[in-house]
């Protein structure tokens, strides 16, 4: 038996159609925090400089994509909010939830990377994504041979949500 | 339906506790849930124990769903325990292999526990 879910329908653009890739991974964002985490996200207005690198924002979580895309999607936020992830996502206390932090982030990571590439047209069969990776602190440099790079910042309860795709062509 | 003993296979934690929520929201008595962090971690559950329904991610380490439900055919204790693959991974074409390799439920991350209830209920009924 196979049945489908309501936001399953959603093929909203093409690999070739880049110009929509923002907006699509912002619906892929807000899907994910609106069914797991029943909190849908804010978009700052006016759109804040980016990149946002305000301080605190120590925690990155990062799924690498292969395939007919390649290249790594992030997500990076602040400690607190993304205890306060977890803490929604498991319908816990926040200081009760530990080190399931790391995994929440990573699990986000992983859904908003799969409900993006879903979206795009052809690429839910031609991209593969990797396990979840998850970085605490802010002071790092990641070296990779990205082509272009798509960003977009939305607000969590009012702290801001830093998504990047960084593509590799 | 009561007394359902339940197997989530997820590389992570937090969708293990996440799906055990939404099934028992959905109006499951489960009598016993056993997690596996990968494939052939749930085989070796299921190899030990019996279980009445499945519940599997696709992409994890080690063994990944599609290879634990093809190894899950020749494992006696499986035979007839309906599988409901829980992923990201949406496309047809992982639809279409995961049909091919007996599976009988498809749900995609990001879900609700509605979204649960209405896709694993109509298994259970079928067993």
């Amino acid at each position: 038996m196979i049945m489908n879910n309501s936001n399953s329908n959603a093929t909203l653009t093409t690999v070739a159609g880049r110009e929509c890739w923002v907006p699509t991974l912002q619906l892929a964002v807000n899907e994910v925090f609106e069914l797991m985490l029943a909190c849908p996200l804010e978009t700052p207005a006016p759109p804040p400089a980016i990149p946002p690198l305000e301080e605190g924002l120590d925690i990155t979580a990062m799924v690498g994509l292969a395939g007919m895309l390649c290249g790594m999607l992030t997500v990076r936020c602040s400690s607190k909010s993304a205890t306060h992830m977890a803490s929604r996502m498991l319908g816990i206390e926040p200081d009760k939830a530990g080190a399931e932090v790391w995994d929440a982030m990573g699990e986000i990571c992983n859904m908003v990377a799969g409900n993006f590439k879903n979206k795009i047209s052809g690429l839910g069969d031609g991209c593969m994504l990797s396990v979840p990776t998850v970085i605490t602190g802010g002071d790092y440099n990641l070296h990779s041979p990205v082509n272009e790079e798509y960003r977009t910042v939305l607000l969590f309860e009012g702290q801001p949500l830093v998504l990047s795709l960084e593509v590799h062509n | 339906m009561d007394n359902i003993r339940a197997l989530i296979v997820d590389d992570s934690s937090v969708m293990r506790k996440i799906v055990e929520r939404s099934l028992r929201q959905a109006g499951l008595s489960l009598s016993q849930v056993l997690e596996a962090g990968n494939g052939a971690e749930a085989l070796a559950a299921v190899q030990a124990n019996k279980v009445d329904l499945i519940l599997c991610d696709i992409n994890m380490p080690v063994m990944d769903g599609l290879e634990f439900v093809k190894a899950l055919a020749g494992v006696e204790n499986a035979k007839g325990v309906p599988v409901v693959m829980i992923t990201t991974e949406g496309s047809e074409g992982h639809v279409v292999q995961a049909l091919s390799a007996g599976e009988r439920g498809y749900i995609r991350k990001p879900f609700t526990s509605d979204q649960v209830k209405e896709h694993v209920l109509p298994v259970l009924a079928g067993k």
